[in-house]
């Protein structure tokens, strides 16, 4: 039977005593999720400004593909990107099938439609109330551009988080590409899932634990930061 | 508005901090040499791997990376070129994998035995039955549920064997009491318990499983629930990535007199999960 | 409590104002099938402050966006000292809105902002960016956020962005509109001052006492249509049409 209280104290257990393949496990989901954020975060922002100022045709169908992309399942990136890393594949040559790098592209791509979309109805926000003025001084769309990301860049923090979170909590994609290997491509998800089918229930609910308490204190770390700056009227 | 650390300072220095937390998580690497196993989830949830497979490294140096998958997925992916080795245990599949060209030759390695497990109310009172199809009969006849991996695995090839040895069509109930969960067997070892299920499953998968409620041995002992376990290199003539000396070193340490002392030194609560039975090399 | 801007000696030179005369030939603009600005025929000669006045819904907003470029007429032309309105023509402008438009950054950045936009080399930016807040009193400010700062403050503060600029032409629609009356006072003096310096000022309002303290002509529009251009004190005195009769009396003109 299922005991919450058991999965906990065996999550403070894992804690205590530093389990070294916990903290491997867990180095490897930062590492993977932080450079996968910070890679989507520089495209993303740029794509999303992008799409809220310039005007080109086919920018409508651009917006809204960008806005389903946040929906795509990861298993299904994690399937074209496996078939495309595949010794079969046409980037087979790369070697990059089940590593880390494999993982970090996956999740990029996940990150990217997330970042994208919020960047840009952050930025079409901001437009609305400097259009006029930017017009008048002079500034050129990319001027604009790099102008309301900047000016947005409290509100943008929300968007990296909630990239954040769908790159730390995806399990299926990097399942794929990275293969779950012991000491190489194992991280908080994978091995929670791993445990899960080994019937160590109350293991794999402890890794969660502990995978959510991660994850909590760097939303807490970053919207603390952004209530900070509101009391300056930069959020 | 000089002078003193302010909050505002904090605010500037956030991001630098943030990006050097990104970049400073530890890396781990292993750029030794090692060569990429593909192989199945009963063999990785016995925990054999974790037992043997150091033993090797230890005295090659080389690391074996296992992607743990279904039979029939595993086999795939080294038609892909994407592993070393294939460690699996289906014989028809593997024979047939060889001879599409796709391995150079099958080994035989290890074998262990599947049995059916279930509640201990036993609705379908099939505990004791000495023939494994005869006790799935009496499973349909009762209606009574039945977890299937329905994965493709070597496992579930011999579950569907033994149906049709029954002259029974599960398929024909799927949804109903014929469970096909298309996952992994300790996936499916959980939807069993979770539904008072009949299961098949490897002895080492059970014997590591803790999720076990209060399910029983029902069936046991039939010689056919006999599982052989075959290991293949996958053919450096058609994917020359392959890493093929390390992969033949692999091999012949497994069937080997080291391999198969570790494989039969493998045990849980006493009980060994799986015999080695490799053909001596000439 | 009023911060009282730094005398005329100490403000920086401007360039003669090359954009006058502007010349305004049958401008028009329609939108959703209707006409909002209905053949305009205006010239503006000479410097000093021009206001636009006129009932809500007039076109006033609608006619000064045309003349800074914001907006392209439907029908017409703008002529600058002969030349078409362009982006060149625009850069040399500047202007304040009725909301003051705020980064998020503090005052002198904001001001700092618009200056590297300009293209002024990075390490002149402060020391002008500077130069424009003691203008407008808000040296004190500098590096507060600048939309902490109070409604009256922002707008000199946007004010002091736009004379940072050194433009040859202001443009102000109803800069003072939500403001007390110590801000307006602030903001109608830093305009008679830049008026000094030389630069055109266009102003749009509906406050007939400002109009009457800062007007040297007046524009009265009504349905998007020039009704009258007169010398101030002959508007104030005697509007020609009865439409600025009505306005002028503070009777609802429809």
């Amino acid at each position: 039977m299922l005991d919450l209280a058991e999965a906990f104290r065996a999550a403070l257990r894992q804690i205590a005593i530093l389990d070294p393949q916990l903290i491997e496990i867990i180095a490897l989901s930062l590492r993977v999720t932080l450079t996968a954020v910070a890679i989507a975060t520089v495209i993303g922002f740029a794509v999303g400004g992008i799409l809220a100022v310039y005007r080109f045709p086919g920018r409508g169908a651009l917006a809204a593909t960008l806005s389903a992309l946040m929906g795509l399942p990861p298993v299904v990136a994690g399937l074209f990107i496996y078939l495309l890393l595949s010794n079969a594949g046409p980037l087979g040559v790369l070697q990059l099938l089940y590593t880390p790098q494999a993982m970090i592209i996956v999740q990029v791509i996940l990150v990217i439609p997330i970042v994208a979309a919020l960047t840009r109805q952050t930025c079409a926000d901001l437009l609305e109330e400097y259009r006029e003025q930017l017009h008048s001084l002079g500034a050129s769309s990319a001027q604009i551009v790099t102008t309301l990301l900047w000016d947005g860049r409290y509100r943008l923090i929300t968007a990296v988080l909630a990239g954040f979170g769908r790159a730390i909590a995806e399990v299926g994609a990097v399942m794929i590409v990275g293969g779950n290997i012991d000491h190489v491509t194992r991280t908080m998800t994978t091995a929670i899932a791993l445990e899960t089918s080994k019937g160590n229930i109350a293991l794999a609910l402890a890794l969660g634990m502990i995978l959510l308490a991660i994850a909590l204190a760097i939303n807490m770390a970053l919207m603390g930061i952004t209530r900070l700056a509101s009391h300056f009227a930069y959020a | 508005m000089a002078g003193a650390f302010g909050r505002r300072d904090v605010l500037r220095l956030a991001p630098a901090a943030f990006a050097l937390l990104a970049l400073a998580t530890p890396v781990s690497q292993a750029a030794n040499d090692f060569i990429i196993l593909q192989s199945t989830t009963s063999t990785q949830n016995s925990g054999l791997f974790e037992h043997i497979l150091p033993l090797f490294t230890k005295k090659t140096g080389i690391e074996v990376r296992v992607v743990a998958v279904g039979t029939g997925q595993a086999l795939k992916n080294a038609e892909k070129g994407d592993g070393d080795v294939v460690l699996v245990h289906s014989e028809p599949d593997e024979e047939k994998f060889v001879a599409d060209g796709w391995g150079v030759k099958r080994y035989p390695v290890m074998y262990n035995d599947f049995i059916i497990v279930g509640p201990a109310a036993d609705p379908a009172k099939i505990a004791g039955i000495k023939q494994a199809p005869e006790a799935l009969k009496k499973i349909a006849e009762a209606q009574a549920p039945f977890a299937s991996r329905a994965d493709d695995s070597g496992t579930h090839k011999a579950e569907l064997e033994l149906w049709q040895q029954a002259a029974v069509n599960p398929k024909a109930s799927s949804g109903s009491w014929y469970l096909e969960t298309g996952s992994g067997m300790g996936a499916t070892l959980n939807t069993a318990a979770g539904k008072q299920a009949y299961a098949l499953t490897d002895r080492g998968t059970w014997l590591a499983f803790a999720n076990k409620d209060d399910f029983k041995v029902l069936v046991e002992g039939d010689a056919k629930l006999f599982n052989q376990y075959g290991v293949i290199l996958v053919n450096p003539a058609k994917h020359p990535n392959v890493k093929a000396k390390e992969g033949q070193a692999f091999i012949d340490w497994l069937t080997g007199p080291e391999g198969q002392a570790a494989i039969a030194s493998y045990k849980i609560d006493g009980q060994q999960l799986f015999f080695p039975n490799a053909r001596p090399q000439s | 409590m009023l911060d009282h801007p730094r005398s005329l000696a100490e403000a920086r030179p401007l360039s003669s104002g090359t954009l006058l005369p502007v010349e305004l030939h049958g401008l028009s603009l329609e939108a959703g099938g209707r006409r909002l600005i209905d053949g305009v025929d205006l010239a503006v000669e000479d410097p000093g402050i021009s206001v636009i006045m006129g009932p809500n819904g007039a076109g006033k907003s609608l006619l000064l966006r045309l003349m800074h470029g914001l907006i392209a007429p439907t029908e017409g032309t703008i002529l600058w000292a002969g030349t078409p309105m362009n982006g060149q023509i625009r850069r040399r402008q500047a202007m304040v809105f009725q909301k003051p438009v705020l980064l998020r950054r503090t005052a002198v950045a904001n001001i700092a902002y618009a200056l590297g936009l300009r293209g002024v080399a990075r390490s002149e930016r402060g020391s002008r960016a500077f130069q424009a807040l003691e203008l407008a009193g808000l040296e004190r400010h500098a590096c507060t956020p600048a939309r902490i700062l109070s409604g009256g403050e922002q707008q000199r503060l946007c004010l002091a962005r736009a004379l940072s600029l050194d433009p040859e032409v202001l443009f102000l629609d109803e800069p003072t509109a939500s403001l007390d009356p110590a801000s307006s006072l602030a903001i109608e003096r830093l305009l008679v001052n830049a008026k000094h310096r030389g630069i055109k000022v266009i102003v749009v309002t509906h406050d007939v006492g400002q109009a009457r303290r800062l007007a040297q002509d007046v524009i009265f529009l009504h349905h998007g249509r020039l009704i009258e251009h007169q010398p101030a004190p002959r508007f104030f005195e005697q509007p020609e049409s009865d439409a600025a009769c009505a306005f002028m009396a503070g009777g609802l003109v429809l």
